[in-house]
């Protein structure tokens, strides 16, 4: 098994805010990330696939292939948007970095995996780093034993 | 699964030396790390925790508190410290990058309240990083 992982970044806006709480627990729960005026991020995202070398290509995937459906499901959806506002998904879940990965991890895996279905290709993290401090990564937990190894 | 991680830096000064050695073999083992008078790193230490995410918060835990453990428990302790003289942990214990990893997991683990302690990994500088899972 090989794992590969390509970076991508993204800027986006958003609010973390839940309707159910109240404007007080809101404030306490989210601190600054409250701001009703949202605020923006440069995030960076990476994409791990996995899978067996095609002794023809010496590649478990095509990096074009690759490019083109994170571009194509995700960075064309993200990129310069508002998340809370833009995204279908966000209208009623709190647009947290652990969600977003979730969400990247939804829009993703089906359109990968089939694509590379030839090579057994798998989906194996979703990680996004926030900023420079805080990151947050999606295993789905038929990988998650290979952990250590990302 | 998902996991959280949170970035904290020090700048701290140790030397490596095993008193039980010769001082040839204190050389041959630590090299240019077993000068007594100390030498500095500007240290990286990544947090991560797991846990499932709060459907009320769409959080795991709030990053807030695990920057403010880090920096209560980690970073007081050891930012702009000599690591062998002035914490307790590395008296008798050389304070190796991966022992300041296990360190810090001991610092670290009892003290968080919302998900797992996963991986500390501690970065001497960037191209040298320790990772301890707890076993």
């Amino acid at each position: 098994m090989v794992y590969l992982t390509r970076r991508y970044r993204f800027s986006a806006g958003h609010r973390l805010h839940n309707d159910a709480l109240t404007p007080e627990e809101n404030r306490r729960v989210y601190g600054k990330c409250n701001n009703p005026n949202g605020h923006g991020h440069n995030y960076l995202l990476e994409v791990t696939v996995s899978g067996s070398i095609d002794p023809a290509t010496g590649m478990i995937f095509d990096l074009v292939a690759l490019d083109g459906i994170v571009n194509g499901r995700v960075l064309d959806k993200l990129d310069h948007k508002n998340l809370n506002l833009d995204m279908e998904n966000f209208r009623d879940l709190v647009p947290t970095t652990e969600n977003l990965c979730l969400e990247i991890y939804r829009l993703l895996h089906e359109p990968l995996e089939q694509a590379g279905a030839a090579r057994g290709l798998r989906l194996s993290r979703v990680r996004l780093e926030e900023t420079s401090l805080n990151s947050f990564e999606y295993v789905p937990e038929t990988e998650d034993g290979r952990k250590r190894n990302s | 699964m998902i996991y959280v991680t949170r970035r904290a830096e020090f700048s701290a000064s140790h030397y490596y030396h095993n008193p039980s050695f010769s001082p040839e073999e204190n050389r041959r083992v630590f090299g240019k790390c077993n000068n007594p008078l100390g030498h500095g790193h500007n240290y990286i230490v990544d947090a991560t925790v797991s846990g499932a995410i709060n459907p009320t918060t769409g959080m795991v835990l709030d990053l807030k508190e695990l920057k403010v453990l880090m920096e209560q428990e980690v970073i007081q302790l050891m930012d702009h410290k000599f690591l062998n003289k002035e914490v307790p942990a590395f008296a008798e214990k050389n304070p190796t990058t991966e022992n300041i990893a296990v360190e810090i997991w001991n610092l670290l683990a009892p003290k968080l309240t919302h998900g797992q302690l996963h991986r500390i990994r501690v970065y001497e500088n960037p191209d040298l990083f320790a990772d301890y899972y707890g076993d």
